[in-house]
């Protein structure tokens, strides 16, 4: 077998060159200290928290200009979704942002309820509620072990994946898978929480701040985690709106836009939390802004099965949720509905519906058209990840490459959902 | 939100600033959306910006087939300070897809006007880097048109491409 693969390659090569890099001078007409370098990081790397490929140039170790290519792990899920019924088609949003699936889920079914008209019973919001939080915090661990990991703090990984440990635990209990658990339903959950899941959510969000203040004891004063962020790579408010990055690195710049306290869904209104902001909107305060919010998501997950309402956990709408089985046995009506449901699923009034809700990365919107069939006309998800990395090249410009690395982990950008 | 009155107060000044932007308007579910001319897009939305909606979250495009013209683009608007939201959509015809670029005024644009470029083949006339984002930059056809079928997609492997055959089904 020819082992040559130059010759394919090179056209491949030749297509990368419409790529406009900086140019070979300095734009203020000054000299160069160094030779400018073009470095390509990725698309696997360690660092890049998934198949993120930038191509760097470099003056010396000063980054100049940074191209991000992305791509690597589309998987056509927009398009896979036109081709499956409402129902069949929250499995498969869900893996768009793998760390998130939760709320993938929920934006999904909460554009088609839109679209439905259809009112989710008060329980069903809280159990929502929790499990979003709680995959908010998961979220949020899986970033705190890999960022920490990037700036050269080994075992924070390990203790962050222990209580993630305990989270996918959670989930497996209440829905039987650890990840992508297709738990939020159009109309509402699938199932109500087994016994035995309060008591071991009650034990973890009396552990988990304590958990929380170890690891701030182990960073917050840590030398090297300290030089590493505080004053590294800040963008102010104004170019990150410019950019249209949301979550907690726009509230690290001091901009409490949280659409959790703005526009409340899913009876967010009814809890008593407070939005972390940062003032420098550096790598230190949007490293400090997300380890902030897991305390938050501790205390509405608190206030959520503290007032956790009676009554039932999905919509009695019988053209859109399906029958309980005991209804099966007995009633022919249930019968056909549950036929009609599996085999065709609900049909859906026509119209276009955009739905955004607070996802662990910023703004995650949800949306779908609907042509009055069974399967959604369109379905596109506005990622924030996919937004976000727009600010890695006016963050690094005129930084070190050591600290690029730091700020694509205060990024924290997820490739799942930007390539989708 | 503006509500179905405010709509319709907000496309009356924009039709007196210019008269052939607004194309029509509805209201949806609590959400209004005015449709606007694709060639009045870049000052539509600038003037949109003037009336406080200063933060552009998404654009997405869509394809009304068999509707004609088939393809959209949507651009969700927000003003953080008021809490409003809404939706600018234009429609262009497959045979001529020029839509303004947006990204030298809204930098956010940039990702996600060549995402639709890529997904849609929407040109976007003014793009500073108007290259496909998600698919190989060689690949042929955009995807999420509802007329391309799923499946059968030829998977390149770099194995292959020394024995000369670079696709394989």
């Amino acid at each position: 077998m020819s082992t040559d693969v130059t010759r394919g390659a090179s056209d491949y090569r030749q297509m990368e060159e419409s790529i406009t890099m900086a140019p070979l001078e300095r734009v203020d007409g000054g000299e160069l200290e160094q030779e400018l370098l073009t470095l390509n990081m990725g698309p696997h790397h360690p660092a890049t928290h998934g198949v993120l490929r930038l191509l760097v140039t470099l003056e010396g170790e000063v980054v100049r200009d940074l191209k991000p290519i992305i791509g690597y792990v589309h998987t056509g899920i927009e398009k896979t979704a036109e081709d499956k019924n409402y129902w069949k088609a929250i499995p498969v949003v869900e893996r768009m942002d793998y760390l998130a699936y939760y709320f993938n889920a929920y934006a999904f079914c909460g554009a088609t309820e839109t679209l439905l008209e259809l009112e989710v019973p008060p329980r069903a919001q809280y159990l929502r509620i929790i499990h979003l939080e709680l995959n908010r915090i998961m979220s949020h661990l899986v970033w705190l072990g890999t960022s920490a990991l990037d700036i050269g703090a080994m075992s924070m990984f390990w203790y962050c994946f222990r209580d993630r440990e305990v989270i996918l635990d959670l989930f497996e209990q209440s829905s039987g898978q650890r990840m992508h658990t297709r738990y939020i339903q159009v109309g509402g959950v699938a199932e109500d929480i087994p016994r035995g899941f309060e008591a071991k959510l009650r034990e973890f969000t009396a552990q988990m701040p304590s958990r929380v203040d170890q690891y701030k004891a182990l960073l917050f004063n840590n030398e090297i985690a300290l030089q590493r962020l505080r004053g590294v790579c800040p963008l102010a408010e104004e170019e990150l709106l410019k950019l249209g990055v949301t979550g907690p690195l726009l509230r690290a710049a001091g901009n409490p836009w949280d659409l959790r306290k703005a526009t409340p869904y899913c009876s967010y209104d009814h809890f008593d939390f407070k939005i972390p902001v940062g003032t420098e909107g550096d790598n230190w305060d949007r490293f400090a802004v997300r380890v902030a919010e897991i305390y938050e998501s501790v205390k509405i997950i608190e206030q959520a099965i503290d007032g956790l309402p009676e009554g039932p956990w999905i919509s009695d709408d019988r053209k859109v949720a399906l029958p309980p089985r005991h209804e099966l046995a007995t009633s022919m009506e249930a019968l056909i509905h549950h036929f009609k449901l599996v085999t065709e699923g609900f049909r859906v009034p026509p119209g276009e519906v955009y739905f955004p809700i607070e996802s662990p990365r910023g703004e995650l919107g949800c949306f779908v058209r609907s042509d009055g069939s069974s399967k959604p006309a369109r379905v596109h998800m506005r990622d924030p990840s996919f937004v976000n990395l727009q600010a890695t090249a006016p963050m690094t410009e005129g930084s070190y490459i050591a600290d690029l690395i730091a700020t694509l982990a205060m990024l924290d950008p997820v490739l799942g959902g930007i390539d989708r | 939100m503006p509500d179905a009155v405010g709509l319709e107060l907000l496309a009356q000044e924009l039709r007196e600033a210019d008269a052939d932007a607004v194309l029509g308007t509805s209201y949806f579910r609590d959400k209004a959306t005015v449709e606007v001319a694709p060639s009045s897009i870049v000052q539509t939305l600038e003037w949109l910006r003037a009336k406080g909606y200063n933060a552009l979250m998404s654009v997405h495009g869509v394809d009304y087939y068999p509707e004609e013209p088939r393809l959209g683009v949507h651009y969700e608007l927000l003003d953080m300070s008021s809490v409003d939201r809404l939706t600018v959509k234009l429609r262009v015809p497959l045979d001529n897809p020029h839509v303004g670029s947006v990204t030298p005024n809204w930098p956010t644009a940039n990702h996600q006007e060549r995402e639709v470029y890529d997904m849609f083949g929407v040109i976007f006339d003014g793009h500073p880097d108007p290259r496909r984002i998600l698919m190989p930059e060689d690949y042929e056809g955009y995807p999420q048109r509802r007329d391309f079928p799923v499946g059968g997609e030829p998977v390149l492997f770099t194995i292959d491409e020394s024995e000369g055959t670079a696709y394989t089904q």
